[in-house]
């Protein structure tokens, strides 16, 4: 939360010198809360005062960087009604160490077919965990460079040894993996390795108040580059600390927890995992790692991600081009509709469940559905034949008939006189194009 | 040093609504489900009470769905059965509830009696104990006419009865009243129509404690985070008192879920997705998961497999 113009005040000289250009502190002061103007101009504000207001203007949870374009927390409300959610939870899937060479390599293979296409959006895996299980320093290290050398994603080196922890980052440190866990036990050596060679670091503790003292601890390392951990390994539990995490640094910001967190999945039966998972995207957590990989189970997962840190305020919207389902010819359908993604793929869904090859040209309606749009002036009849002359449609059908949704059948008159073109007023839902393309 | 955990005081809870009625309250079910009544944002058992685990009602229709054969498998020959299928759902899958939706009602379809609707639901109230949701076709005039005769045959029931939507709410109402039933309003994703339908009912003189919310909701990867978005809005309303969006809240999860492309799409059309078996499974599951984190106290769902993974993660989610 910014501070307002008369709380910077206070921290300001009152000199009234003008040097920063502006005529007074209080001016300059609410300069500084708009954002309008920089502390850096004023050459008299104190050491105390400057760090107070650094601080204050700080993110309440600091973003934390590693790997591969990864970037966690960074988070400003609660719920995604308030404004929205920023950096979708960063999904990691866990390599022990202890697998042998060829599980390893197909593991690595199940990892690189983690890149799905759906409704237009393309989603990534973010990362991979390599765990040191075997403890084996070496065996963790080759691990480490096994995993990096086949693959360009981000990396989370976990290992509760500084030694291990330290053969494994120093060659990869180009990489910037995320290092893990600094405990009670070796947070000196751990925040210390990390602090070195400039990555994030994972402080863990078991509960909420060991935590709070860790945290501050390693900060007196004078390192800040943390993703926290408070240890609970089951559901119930890891939802109200993630709750409490969240709550605690944007509502009270409270500074110990003003960093990102992380989750692990505790089932063993990869379908409970992933629903295990579910929750922690859904609440709260900036990490999670998981173990299992196939497709069908990490799809779901990333398309929940995916729709849960859509901004409320941007509906997703489709390209305003002809698009064709199928092997189109001459004598296929030609529907519209609007290019609001979820009404356009649902239209297209059912054009394709009719298994008529058809054309579809979504209107560009700033991604608002068929009722909106209308209301709002956005899909009126001049637009859609405007529409129609750019796709070229005339050319490519003979039959010269459009089929709009049943909910705008009132624009059918001036539409076909517009366009010369046959106008069939279609069903009002996308539900109803199976039974719609049976009387065509 | 400790941490002072931040609890919200909210000012209200939950309505809760009690579904079904055994013989002593003038029904024949042999056990009756509450619904609603928390005191917290879901599952946050540190600052209020779950008084209720959310529950699942399996999905029966009158007719033969056309669901895809990774679901319609695991029920073997009971589909064309509605008393045989509701009760393999509540033995075998641990349904709380059935919901019995009347697809064959429709005019375009088999265009079934009231008298006939009528002989279903006795057939599947014969058939379980559980409580009993029972829900039209897609045509409101032919609903009408059915919901009357079903109301008034299982006067004292107490069915939840559906839906009652914004152009087509009074004659189910006014069924739902006489017969002493409780009602699903059912609102398009928009939480001012889902405040004035509720507001609408309650004149006509059904109590708030005899309606549940259906806000509809979008299958994952359809629209599931206005859902999402709507119903958080929605809890935190009955929350801070906002009666008129205080009732517990059902959501088709079976239904919309399964809509979705992912849902059904083989791996050899779509080889990116992986197997169908599991994604279908979860697709389902996971919207049902989804609509929990949000505060969900029905859940309506259809395929068995999915059924189990929600069960156990409603279980973790209630073990305090």
């Amino acid at each position: 939360m910014a501070l307002t113009g008369l709380e910077i005040y206070k921290q300001l000289p009152k000199k009234n010198c003008g040097e920063c250009g502006v005529p007074t502190c209080l001016a300059f002061a609410m300069a500084l809360a708009s954002g309008k103007a920089a502390l850096d101009t004023c050459p008299h504000v104190t050491a105390a005062a400057r760090e107070a207001l650094d601080s204050a203007s700080a993110p309440p949870i600091k973003a934390i960087k590693f790997g591969n374009g990864s970037v966690m927390g960074d988070e400003n409300v609660l719920f995604r009604h308030d404004k929205t959610f920023y950096h979708p939870t960063t999904l990691l899937i866990r390599v022990s160490d202890a697998l042998s060479d060829d599980e390893l390599s197909q593991k690595l293979e199940e990892i690189k077919g983690l890149e799905f296409d759906r409704v237009g959006l393309h989603y990534s895996l973010d990362g991979v965990a390599v765990v040191n299980e075997s403890g084996d320093a070496a065996r963790f290290e080759k691990v480490a460079g096994i995993v990096a050398a086949n693959t360009e994603k981000s990396l989370l080196l976990l290992s509760s040894d500084p030694t291990a922890l330290k053969a494994a980052l120093v060659p990869l440190a180009s990489r910037k993996p995320l290092i893990g866990e600094a405990t009670e036990e070796n947070y000196e050596a751990i925040v210390n390795l990390a602090k070195e060679n400039s990555v994030p670091v994972i402080i863990k503790a078991e509960g909420l108040d060991a935590l709070n003292d860790l945290v501050v601890k390693a900060q007196a390392l004078d390192y800040k580059e943390f993703v926290l951990d408070a240890g609970s390994r089951n559901p119930v539990e890891t939802l109200a600390n993630l709750t409490q995490f969240r709550r605690l640094s944007i509502k009270k910001k409270f500074r110990p927890f003003g960093y990102p967190v992380i989750a692990y999945t505790s089932k063993t039966e990869p379908l409970d995992e992933i629903m295990e998972a579910s929750v922690y995207v859904s609440k709260y957590a900036s990490a999670v790692v998981i173990n299992t990989s196939a497709k069908a189970h990490v799809l779901p997962l990333m398309t929940l991600r995916q729709n849960l840190y859509t901004d409320p305020q941007k509906p997703i919207q489709v390209e305003p081009v002809l698009h064709s389902v199928g092997d189109v010819n001459e004598n296929s359908p030609f529907y519209i509709t609007t290019n609001f993604s979820l009404t356009y793929y649902s239209v297209e869904g059912e054009v394709e469940a009719s298994k008529i090859p058809s054309y579809i040209l979504p209107i560009d309606t700033d991604g608002t559905s068929v009722l909106t749009a209308y209301a709002a002036g956005k899909f009126e009849p001049e637009k859609i034949v405007d529409a129609m002359n750019k796709s070229g449609i005339a050319d490519k059908i003979t039959n010269k008939t459009v089929i709009i949704p049943g909910y705008v059948a009132v624009i059918s008159g001036k539409l076909a006189e517009l366009s010369g073109f046959k106008v069939v007023v279609g069903p009002r839902e996308s539900s109803g194009i199976l039974s719609f393309t049976k009387t065509l | 040093m400790s941490v002072a955990l931040v609890k919200e005081r909210y000012t209200s809870k939950v309505g809760e609504v009690v579904l079904g009625a055994t013989s002593e309250q003038g029904g024949t079910r042999t056990s009756t489900v509450s619904v609603g009544g928390d005191s917290t944002l879901p599952f946050l058992h540190f600052e209020g009470q779950m008084q209720n685990r959310p529950v699942i009602a399996m999905e029966v229709n009158d007719t033969v769905p056309e669901w895809n054969e990774a679901i319609k498998s695991q029920f073997g020959d009971v589909l064309g059965n509605p008393g045989a299928w509701a009760k393999k759902c509540v033995d075998e899958f641990g349904a709380d509830l059935i919901y019995l939706k009347l697809n064959g009602a429709d005019p375009e379809g088999v265009n079934r009696s009231p008298e006939d609707c009528t002989r279903i639901v006795k057939e599947v109230l014969a058939a379980v104990g559980v409580p009993l949701i029972v829900v039209g076709c897609d045509d409101d005039e032919k609903n009408n006419e059915i919901m009357a005769a079903i109301a008034e045959a299982a006067t004292g029931e107490n069915l939840l009865l559906g839906l009652a939507e914004q152009d087509n709410y009074k004659s189910i109402a006014a069924a739902a009243m006489v017969h002493k039933h409780t009602l699903i309003a059912r609102s398009p994703l928009d939480i001012n129509i889902c405040k004035q339908l509720n507001i609408l009912i309650n004149e006509m003189g059904l109590p708030l404690s005899k309606i549940v919310i259906d806000p509809m909701i979008g299958g994952l990867g359809f629209g599931i985070e206005y859902a999402y978005s709507i119903m958080e809005r929605a809890r935190l309303g009955a929350l801070a008192n906002d009666k008129m969006l205080s009732m517990p809240m059902i959501c088709t999860v079976g239904y919309e879920s399964n809509r979705c492309k992912e849902a059904n799409a083989s791996a050899e059309e779509f080889p990116g997705w992986g197997d169908l078996k599991d994604r279908g499974v979860l697709w389902e599951a996971m919207t049902a998961s989804a609509m929990l984190q949000v505060g969900a106290s029905i859940l309506v769902m259809r395929n068995p497999a999915a059924v189990r993974l929600v069960q156990k993660n409603i279980a973790d989610l209630m073990n305090k």
